[in-house]
Parts: C-alpha cells; sequence; structure tokens
C-alpha cells in the first residue's frame, strides 16, 4: 500500500509540477541556507586553526606589559637577555626559548624602498615558529655571536624590494646600516588577525640591539614546548619565574603576560563555532517558514482537490490512505526541496568558500541532517492539511463546486 | 464485517424502512420516509422521480457513501449502518463501481491513469493495472485514448472513461446517478447501450437514476419516488435488446 501511495504522491506531483517547484522554494532556499552557513562557519573554522597553528605548535608568547583589556597593556619594562635564559635554563620541557625586539622601519634598496617590521632574534626564532628559510640559509653562530650585519627577508620584502630577483647576496639599507641578505624566507600568508605574515625583516638579535635599538631590551620572548609537555604548566612555571626575576611583590599582579597560543586557538575556533551555529539557527528559521509555506500550499491544495478527494473515497479509498497519500506528498515535496537544496548549497558553499579563499569542507553530517530536517518539514506541516483531507465527508466532497 | 453472518440466501440489496433526514429541530427535513426495497443481483433498476425526491440520497445510501437514519441496508446480508468508514470504503472499494452525472475523472490525468485509480486502491501489481485498465478502456471504445487527458476528450468520451473505471474492478453493482444528464440524446444512448451491455454480458447489477423516460426504457426495473417514498415498483415487459 506505502508503495501505491507514494505513486499517487508522485504523480500529484508530477500533475503540477510548477506548483510543487513554488510549494519547495521555501525549503529549497532554508536547507540550502543552513548548509552554506555551516559549511562555511567549518571552512572559517578551519582555517583560524589552522593560522594560528602555522605560527607554531605549543607556542607561548611573552610580553612586557600588564593586560587591561581586550588589547590593552600598559607601560612596563622590557625583558633582559638573561631572562631568556633563566627560563631556557630553568623550566623543564621547553624546545625553544626565542627573545626578540623589534621595530618598524623603511628598508631600501637600491630605488626602492618598503616599510616593514625589522626583528631581532636568536636561532631559536625558527624553531620556535616552526618555521624555515626557503632559500639562503639561517644565521651562524658566529654571526649570531658577533652580531654581524646579516638579515633574512620575508617573502613580501623579497617581491616588494627584488621583484622576481633573489635577494639573497644583496645589500639592503636599513636607516644607518647595510646589511646583506643571506636568506628568504619560506612565504606564510595572511595572520587569522588578517596581518602578513611574511611582512618582515630577520637579523641577530646582537646586530639590533648594537646598531639599531642601541639597547639589549628584549620586547618580547616565544617559547615553545616540547612535544607531550602541557603549555598550560610552561606557563604556569613562566609566570612565577618571571615574578621573582621581576621583583613583583608577591600579592601584586604580574607587568607581563604569558599567551598559550593554543588557548587563542580555541577561544577563536570556539568563537567562529558558535557564530557557525548562530548562523545555521537563523537559517533554520529559513526552514521553519518553508515548512508553513509548504502547509499553507497543501491546505489550498486540499481545498481545491475537494472533489477529487471525494472521487478517490467513492472508488473505496480509506481514511488512512487519503491521509497518507497527502503526508507522502508533502513529504515526497519536501524532500525533493530538501534535494535540491542541498545540490545548491554544496555548489554555492563551495563557490563562496573558493571566492573567501576558505577552505570547503564538505560536511557529511549537516547534510544529512538537513535533509532529514526538511523531511520532517514535509511530515510536521503535512500533517495537518492531509488530515482535513481525511476526514472529508465523501458527499460533500463530491457535492464541492 | 467479519462480526456478522453473510446470508448466502439474501438479496444482494435489501433496504428495510429506510429514512433519512438531514438537519436537526425545526429545520429537520426528511429526504427518505420509511423505503423497502430488494434488488437481487443481475438486476437493471431505473430510479424516477422529481427533483428532491430522493432518488440521490437513495443511491448513495446503496453506494455505501452515506447511512440511514433509522432503518436498515444490507448488502449481500451485511448490515451496512453498523459499519464504519473504513469498513464502508473496503465495500465500495470490491464491490461497487460509481458513474456520476458530472463523470468526475481526475483533471490532468491520462484517461489510462484515471481507469487504474481503483486498481490501485486495490493493490494490484503494476503490469496486471495496465493490462485491465486497457481492455476496460477497450470495451468502452477508447482503445486509442489511454494517454489522453479529460479536457481532451468529449463529454461521451469522459463518461465512457468513467464507467470503464467503475467496471475495471469487476464490481457486483454498478451505481449511476444521472449519468447521462450532461449528454446529448445520441451520446446518451451510446452510454446507456454500453451499460445495458455490462449488465448482460457481465451480469453487473444495474441501479440508474434518471429522469428521461427514454433512458428508463433501458431498464427492466423502473421505480418511481415521490417525497421520499416509493410510489411506484414496475417491472417492463417489452423491452428492446
Ligand atoms: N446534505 C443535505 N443536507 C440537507 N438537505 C439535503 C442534503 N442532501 C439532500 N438534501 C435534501 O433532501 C432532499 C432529497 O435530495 P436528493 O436525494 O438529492 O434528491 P434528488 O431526487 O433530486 O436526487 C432534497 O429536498 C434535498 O434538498
Ligand atoms: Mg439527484
Amino acid at each position: 500500500m506505502i508503495w501505491n501511495t507514494i505513486l499517487l504522491a508522485l504523480r500529484e506531483i508530477r500533475r503540477n509540477v510548477l506548483r510543487s517547484f513554488l510549494t519547495v522554494l521555501g525549503i529549497v532556499i532554508g536547507v540550502a541556507a543552513v548548509i552554506i552557513m555551516v559549511t562555511l562557519g567549518g571552512g572559517v573554522t578551519v582555517k583560524v586553526g589552522d593560522q594560528i597553528s602555522s605560527l607554531g605548535s605549543n607556542l607561548l608568547i611573552i610580553t612586557p606589559g600588564k593586560r587591561m583589556g581586550p588589547g590593552q597593556v600598559s607601560g612596563a619594562g622590557p625583558f633582559t637577555l638573561e631572562d631568556a635564559a633563566a627560563i631556557a635554563r630553568e623550566i623543564p620541557g621547553l624546545a625553544a626559548v626565542a627573545p626578540m625586539s623589534s621595530r618598524a622601519m623603511t628598508v631600501v634598496f637600491g630605488n626602492q624602498n618598503w616599510s616593514t617590521m625589522v626583528s631581532g632574534i636568536t636561532d631559536d626564532y625558527f624553531t620556535a615558529r616552526n618555521w624555515a628559510v626557503q632559500s639562503g640559509r639561517e644565521f651562524n653562530a658566529s654571526e649570531l655571536r658577533s652580531g654581524a650585519a646579516v638579515c633574512i627577508v620575508g617573502a613580501t620584502v623579497q617581491s616588494k624590494l627584488f621583484g622576481n630577483q633573489t635577494a639573497v647576496g644583496n645589500r639592503i639599507r636599513l636607516q644607518k646600516i647595510a646589511c646583506e641578505v643571506i636568506g628568504v624566507m619560506e612565504p606564510k600568508g595572511q595572520s587569522t588577525m588578517g596581518t602578513d605574515q611574511d611582512d618582515l625583516v630577520l637579523m641577530p638579535l646582537r646586530t639590533f640591539g648594537r646598531r639599531i635599538a642601541g639597547n639589549q631590551d628584549v620586547n618580547m620572548i616565544q617559547v615553545s614546548a616540547q612535544k607531550g609537555v602541557s603549555t598550560e604548566k610552561v606557563q604556569r612555571d613562566v609566570e612565577r619565574l618571571l615574578h621573582e626575576r621581576r621583583h613583583i611583590p608577591a600579592n601584586s599582579e604580574n607587568d607581563f603576560n604569558v599567551m598559550d597560543m593554543k588557548e587563542i586557538t580555541k577561544m577563536l575556533t570556539n568563537t567562529t563555532k558558535v557564530l557557525t551555529g548562530l548562523l545555521g539557527a537563523v537559517a533554520a528559521v529559513s526552514l521553519l517558514v518553508g515548512g508553513i509555506g509548504i502547509m499553507n500550499i497543501m491546505l489550498v491544495s486540499v481545498t481545491e482537490r475537494t472533489r477529487e478527494i471525494g472521487i478517490r473515497m467513492a472508488i473505496g479509498a480509506m481514511e488512512r490512505e487519503v491521509l497518507l497519500q497527502f503526508l507522502v506528498e508533502a513529504i515526497v515535496l519536501s524532500s525533493f526541496g530538501g534535494l535540491i537544496g542541498i545540490v545548491l548549497a554544496l555548489v554555492g558553499s563551495f563557490g563562496i568558500a573558493s571566492a573567501l579563499h576558505v577552505p570547503f569542507i564538505f560536511n557529511t553530517q549537516i547534510v544529512i541532517i538537513a535533509f532529514l530536517f526538511s523531511a520532517a518539514v514535509g511530515v510536521i506541516f503535512g500533517y495537518f492539511p492531509a488530515r482535513k483531507a481525511a476526514r472529508l465527508d465523501p458527499i460533500e466532497a463530491l457535492r464541492h463546486e | 464485517m467479519s462480526t456478522q453472518p453473510i446470508a448466502l440466501d439474501a438479496p444482494l440489496i435489501e433496504l428495510i424502512d429506510v429514512t433519512k433526514s438531514y438537519g436537526a429541530g425545526s429545520a429537520s427535513m426528511q429526504a427518505l420516509r420509511g423505503v423497502s426495497l430488494r434488488i437481487n443481483a443481475g438486476e437493471f433498476v431505473a430510479i424516477m422521480g422529481a427533483s428532491g425526491s430522493g432518488k440521490s440520497t437513495i443511491m448513495n445510501i446503496i453506494g455505501c457513501l452515506d447511512t440511514p437514519s433509522s432503518g436498515s441496508y444490507r448488502f449481500k446480508g451485511v448490515a451496512v449502518e453498523l459499519l464504519d468508514r473504513n469498513q464502508r470504503a473496503q465495500l465500495r472499494r470490491f464491490e461497487l463501481g460509481f458513474v456520476f452525472q458530472g463523470f468526475n475523472l481526475l483533471s490532468r490525468t491520462s484517461a489510462l491513469e484515471n481507469v487504474e485509480l481503483p486498481l490501485i486502491y486495490r493493490g494490484l501489481p503494476h503490469s496486471e493495472r495496465r493490462a485491465l485498465a486497457q481492455e476496460a478502456l477497450a470495451k468502452v471504445g477508447l482503445d486509442g485514448w489511454a494517454g489522453h487527458t479529460p479536457s481532451e476528450l468529449s463529454g461521451g468520451q469522459q463518461q465512457r472513461v468513467a464507467i470503464a473505471r467503475a467496471i475495471v474492478t469487476q464490481p457486483s453493482v454498478l451505481l449511476a446517478d444521472e449519468p447521462t444528464g450532461n449528454l446529448d440524446s445520441a451520446r446518451s444512448v451510446e452510454v446507456m447501450e454500453m451499460i445495458t451491455r455490462f449488465n448482460q454480458e457481465s451480469g453487473i447489477t444495474v441501479v440508474m437514476v434518471t429522469h428521461e423516460p427514454d433512458m428508463a426504457q433501458f431498464a427492466r426495473r423502473v421505480i418511481h419516488f415521490r417525497d421520499g417514498i416509493i410510489a411506484s415498483d414496475v417491472i417492463q415487459s417489452g423491452i428492446t435488446s
């Protein structure tokens, strides 16, 4: 009987293709909206996670200054090289401790100039950031020790100053000093915050201190924990050690900040997940509206087809067969709508994802959920009209019009 | 149905003092005021009478679409007034065929699919259904019209599709309420000849409402209704055929 009912429902849908399509348009849009939102949201979440983990796994960033609120830091003295050495010496389980100092400067090559961020670093920088040179080489021990006038440039600086030529072997000017480019970093692309990570010049920290800053201050220490070592523990250890070294009274707040990138990753991906959920929920409302659309048209259809229902009953259709026919019609319609919506959504989110440079991540789960939801919409919103049809009196129905 | 014994010797259709009233209180009116009637298998009965005399009401009761207000209606010995909606639907599905004045075909649905419809409710498999529907269309002379929708057919052709739909299940009774009411006289005669043929060749019992004496000529028995009661019930002698 169920097959025959489906057959009758399909014939009914075929009898009025345009109307059937308009009926399910709401569902099509609803399903497509939900899937596109969730797929894009998932892509953004993955992208954010990727970008943060591209900073280096198990990375902690230590900066001077108290956190006053979002993005606000109060002034506080810088760190010293000894602070970095003490961290490396006294805290177990660290892969790298990379002190650095930075300054925004204009770099010049020939008649090209470019303003960028110049940082003094040690060789631990490459380990901590999980980053390597693409061409040329890293600083050697004697260059680091003696403060040689050598530097490594990021991919952006390479292309802005040198175009297609290689930067390696050339000399660039940084204010009053000239330094030789010995390497170019691997390109890293945009960070989560939208800054260009390849827009930088690196030089030995000693060179930076002597020739540019004129002091031995350390503005930032990046620490990476060994695999399997808890970053929470490292964070606590670092906080305790620096608290002591910076002579902070026991009951006052630290005048420095230790950020666990893992935590930030978690926070940011959670934020994007919540946003995805919200957008999905808003889209789900449109599915509901689509369901009401189906109910509306089905109710009109029952009234319009009253005579037909009468004919079916005279021929011997039972109450539940009429009910089932209308219900199946609603379910088949809304499922068709769901399928069309899924196809549209996949094409649409693929297109939008590539336009926004977000990875396209096919989420089977949400596709299945959206489909089941659209079928459920058919059941819920088809039931009332179907029951109305099934309860018609055959004689009244035959006399209709 | 199973709770009632089926009397093998009972007449096919038996109405015992059937009344039907509509409305309640002072607004109530009696459409049937005590009708008793027996129709045996194989009969061809025409019901005549003025408009409002209760012809359609009695047809609806015989057709198990409606139940009497009082009295009893027995179909093959089964008291129909004791059946529920679904049981009456089953009775219609397996025992009855309907032909209406207004044809009542499904629009935008081919002749073949219209004729198939009762077979779908009977749960016949596709191929069998197709074959039977084709055969029924052939019997009403519409072999070549299977794919046409009602709007592409003339009134006479539509009524023949309706007859094919009514007889495709080989029902015991064919109920026709003014089947020629919307047709010109030539088409009417065609339809009547067709109904007569099914009565004589397949032994289908026919109960037909008409107000045209010419059409009643085709029946062997003519029952006149007046104000909700039977005024006369006559077996016609010299019928042509
Ligand atoms: N559903 C109904 N409600 C109220 N009155 C009805 C209804 N059906 C029929 N009647 C009345 O019952 C009487 C008989 O109707 P009907 O059997 O249709 O007559 P006809 O012989 O013309 O077919 C008429 O007076 C009609 O108005
Ligand atoms: Mg009538």
